[in-house]
């Protein structure tokens, strides 16, 4: 409960400062944004017009707080260039990302765990330098890149899937999902490469271990061992990283969203800023933010309810 | 003595429980015996347990080479990089932005070695351009947040209390922003250009530089040598600088070698999207955006520039992770 009641503290205080970074940011770094959005040229009174609308004319305190009280009812702002709520924007695309992103997070775990268990078990043999390779080249090539790669060999030539021509997962969800496959891979590939490579130096640490040679002595296969007793002391050393990648899953399908035209929430928060349409952009970069600092306090207290060694472990720390 | 105890394990061999351990016989306390006779005695010749041993004993000595390797293939991958770029500053084979119709989509060849694009620019020297702007705009980023980590690490670590926690809070909060996240309002705040970049990747490499220093300065700080020279009347910025940071310096290398794979990563990704260095001046990221709807005609387009961001960012990781497996 005590652990509880502190992660709660830390997730108000970093709440806090994401909310007043954010607003500090687009309203204090010099540039106005009624100018930017205008241009130089533009006449005095359509400034002031603009001002008006986005309420940039009142005090820095009074917009915050409004802004703020907005967001908790749920009033995100609208929208300049589609002069819509941002909320009515929003209502599609989360749902696309969010699927995304948990296809990324099944493929990087599953194939992250595998090969990082099975490396260390091969720890200076050859497949563990085939997959070390792996991982340096999994964490050199960009996703866009790969992304590029996949349309062009996949979707070209072997003509796997249709690049640019998204499937709703309404209308036809075994098409949606083999649409996605694509970007989930390009994304998660470099997730998995580093997760294989933390795993792999933790399985490996734990090898050394009492446990494990007693259970050698009684004959248990090493297979066995490795995937039975060693993993799940492994998994502990690994927890950290996994909030660390719910926020690089977000970045990667940033880009990702858009070379594969997804019509998503990273494509959204990438056009909203090439069109200057900053209500869009602070509402969004503060709705994503609060996304993942929120996923990762779930994904505290639920890891922590299954091991609670690692309270033990950040309480001592 | 000495023979009665090899007589001791000879016998026994496979089995060393403490009762195999002879020592002073007839000693009422055996625990004591244990550890006064464990260290001269000669390793005995137990059956199962020496092979992992072993095994722990021959890792170090294979490791050791292998960081060296991984240093020297980095370089080498870096330093091609590097030199191209270096020359493309005074001399391209090809100017980068003259448009020709008449060699449109040429592929690979010698005399044009990356090919040509669809406006007849040759790819090679757009490649060569391209990657001096990234590796400058990366050592830029890198350069400058490392200096301002330094001094953010060194505050937070030796003043400690309330200063500590308010820096240390803030830097979370950053942190718990992706990347790019950062950049991107960076970037929407601000205009379009070299220095937005620059500004915008710096900010991001912040929170993981300075909690590198801080950690450092904390364990240097109450050092026997820290303690010498405080006595002897040194201030707190010479403390800092001339014998703290010394210290800090190994762990951070690498780690810094490795944010310039990362900023290599985020600036191309940011030219990507439209948003670091503006065109006509080419920059790796965007001659991949250009290269997507021609890549079924001119597949080099792309190629040429991903395989430049490719083996920068590898060369660097190399660099980094053998560093670290050599010094740390």
């Amino acid at each position: 409960m005590r652990y509880f009641i502190r992660k709660l503290i830390v997730l108000g205080v970093s709440i806090f400062f994401i909310t007043i970074l954010t607003f500090l940011a687009f309203h204090i770094l010099p540039g106005d944004p009624a100018q930017l959005i205008l241009g130089t040229e533009a006449s005095q009174e359509k400034l002031e017009a603009l001002r008006i609308q986005l309420g940039t004319n009142r005090p820095l305190y009074v917009q915050y707080f409004s802004w703020i009280s907005g967001f908790v009812r749920g009033d995100f702002g609208t929208s300049i260039k589609y002069s819509r709520p941002v909320s009515e924007l929003l209502a599609g695309r989360l749902e696309v990302t969010v699927l995304l992103g948990l296809m990324v997070m099944a493929i990087t775990l599953f194939f992250g765990v595998i090969l990082g268990v099975f490396s260390a078990g091969k720890n200076g043999k050859l497949p563990d330098d085939v997959i070390s390779a792996f991982t340096i080249l999994g964490t050199s090539v960009p996703g866009f890149f790969m992304s590029i790669l996949f349309m062009w060999i996949f979707g070209l030539i072997l003509h796997l899937f249709a690049p640019g021509k998204y499937v709703d997962y309404h209308s036809d969800p075994a098409g949606f999902i083999r649409y996605m496959i694509f970007p989930a891979l390009a994304i998660a590939i470099p997730q998995t490469a580093t997760l294989v490579k933390y795993i792999r130096a933790a399985v490996i640490d734990e090898l050394s271990t009492a446990y494990v040679r007693t259970a050698k002595g009684k004959g248990v296969p090493f297979t066995m061992i490795l995937f039975g007793h060693v993993l799940k002391n492994a998994i502990v050393a690994i927890v950290p990283l996994i909030g660390m990648m719910i926020g690089e899953i977000f970045s990667g399908s940033i880009i990702i969203e858009q070379v594969f035209g997804i019509p998503g929430v990273g494509r959204l928060l990438v056009s909203s800023v090439l069109s200057r349409d900053f209500p869009l952009t602070q509402t969004l970069v503060v709705y994503v933010a609060l996304l993942i600092v929120i996923t990762n306090f779930i994904v505290d207290l639920v890891i922590q309810f299954l091991d609670p060694r690692i309270r033990l472990m950040e309480e001592q720390a | 003595m000495a023979k009665k105890i090899m007589e001791n394990t000879g016998r026994g061999a496979g089995h060393i429980g403490p009762d195999e351990i002879p020592g002073t016989a007839g000693d009422e306390n055996p625990g004591a015996a244990k550890s006064q006779v464990k260290k001269p005695r000669r390793a005995p010749i137990p059956r199962v347990l020496p092979v992992v041993e072993r095994e722990e004993q021959a890792k170090p000595v294979k490791k050791h080479p292998e960081g060296t390797c991984q240093l020297w293939l980095g370089l080498v991958l870096v330093g091609i990089v590097g030199l191209l770029s270096l020359i493309s500053v005074f001399y391209t084979p090809y100017d980068v932005y003259a448009m020709d119709t008449a060699s449109r989509f040429l592929p690979p060849s010698l005399t044009h070695f990356f090919g040509t694009d669809n406006y007849g620019r040759d790819v090679f020297s757009r490649a060569m351009t391209g990657a001096g702007f990234t590796l400058f705009v990366a050592f830029a980023t890198v350069a400058s947040s490392t200096l301002i980590s330094i001094v953010i690490g060194l505050i937070s670590g030796y003043a400690g209390g309330i200063v500590d926690e308010i820096l240390m809070r803030l830097l979370d909060a950053v942190s718990s922003f992706p990347g790019i996240l950062i950049a991107l309002v960076i970037v929407s705040v601000m205009n379009n250009g070299k220095y937005t970049i620059i500004l915008a990747l710096c900010i991001m490499f912040i929170p993981s530089f300075s909690r590198i220093v801080r950690t450092g300065t904390l364990q240097y700080k109450d050092a026997g040598f820290v303690r010498n020279a405080r006595v002897f009347g040194a201030s707190a910025p010479r403390l800092l600088f001339v014998y703290i940071l010394p210290n800090i310096f190994p762990i951070l290398l690498s780690s810094v070698v490795i944010g310039l794979s990362n900023a290599i990563l985020a600036e191309s990704g940011m030219s990507y999207l439209g948003l670091g260095i503006q065109p006509p001046i080419p920059s790796l990221g965007r001659m991949l955006y250009e290269a997507q709807n021609i890549i079924l005609r001119a597949p080099w387009c792309a190629l040429a520039p991903g395989l430049v961001i490719v083996t920068t960012i590898a060369g660097f990781h190399c660099i980094g992770e053998g560093l670290r497996k050599r010094y740390l």
